[in-house]
């Protein structure tokens, strides 16, 4: 039931990056673009997103739990730890050069661009090195 | 040149968000991506795969359902660089888990929750991404 569930909740965020436009790293490459051709659409997307998620989250976790599985699970850390600066500085320097980031990725694979080939199989690698290190070195789950 | 696109880009955010909330009223989960994703490699530390292999269907699936139901043409723009897609499929890989999310656990989930630790991780990886964008558009 939850694969079910997941797979329609999957559909509707990838509906969302389509949509919007953020599936085509043209779009997000402008957006990072400021002194380029920039297309400010990427913001708009994040604005709305938050907004929705803002009052959303405020509704849902007025309940003690979730439909199934018992409890909330919520990343309990508040420090800024070094791994908060190094990781996003990492992950936004390759979102930079390629325009993707992991869920635009995915959504692309069916569309089979050369870039997308090139680009998914070694966003798995480099996901699983960090996750390993992670194992090796314990923390709360990732988000 | 891409087009700025208002609507489209307040109603896709939108559905994003919808996802979002009722991923968290459903089982209580983040929807990052990363962690989602990352969630499916082993060694595994919940039992969560169902979930986490059904919304990564999902995700796939969307545009292809999408042009099949809409007969909408979903435009994209992909660089065909391999060893730069390469490169940049590491960093994002290893930077998203490395840092315990990307645009959508901390940009999206994070910024809803006023989590500290994601507006300075959203703030970084914007920061990161401008600068890389100015460097590979305009200097080199």
């Amino acid at each position: 039931m939850s694969f079910l569930v997941n797979l329609l909740l999957g559909l509707l965020f990838g509906i969302g990056l389509v949509v919007s436009g953020m599936s085509d790293p043209a779009k997000v490459l402008n957006f990072l673009d400021l002194f380029g051709s920039w297309d400010p659409s990427l913001a708009l997307v994040i604005g709305s997103a938050v907004l929705i998620t803002f009052l959303g989250y405020r509704l849902v976790l007025k309940r003690d739990a979730p439909i199934v599985g018992g409890t909330f699970h919520l990343p309990a850390r508040k420090d800024i730890d070094a791994r908060v600066l190094t990781g996003p500085a990492i992950f936004g320097v390759g979102w930079g050069l390629g325009g993707f980031c992991p869920g635009p990725a995915l959504t692309a694979l069916g569309l089979g661009a050369t870039g997308t080939l090139a680009f998914l199989p070694a966003m798995i690698v480099g996901m699983w090195i960090a996750h390993l290190l992670a194992r090796a070195n314990p923390r709360p789950r990732t988000i | 040149m891409t087009e700025f696109t208002p609507i489209a880009s307040l109603l896709g955010g939108a559905m994003i968000g919808l996802s979002a909330v009722l991923l968290m009223l459903w089982e209580g989960r983040i929807a990052g991506i990363s962690g989602i994703a990352g969630g499916l490699l082993p060694p595994y530390r919940d039992n969560a795969f169902p979930s986490r292999f059904g919304f990564v269907i999902g995700l796939m699936a969307a545009p292809l359902l999408l042009m099949y139901f809409t007969g909408a043409e979903i435009t994209q723009t992909v660089s065909s660089n391999v060893p730069l897609m390469i490169a940049a499929g590491l960093l994002v890989g290893f930077g998203s888990i490395y840092g315990n999310g990307c645009t959508s656990g901390h940009g999206v989930c994070g910024l809803s929750r006023l989590s500290g630790r994601s507006m300075v991780a959203t703030a970084t990886f914007m920061a990161a991404a401008f600068v890389t964008v100015f460097l590979v558009r305009h200097v080199i």
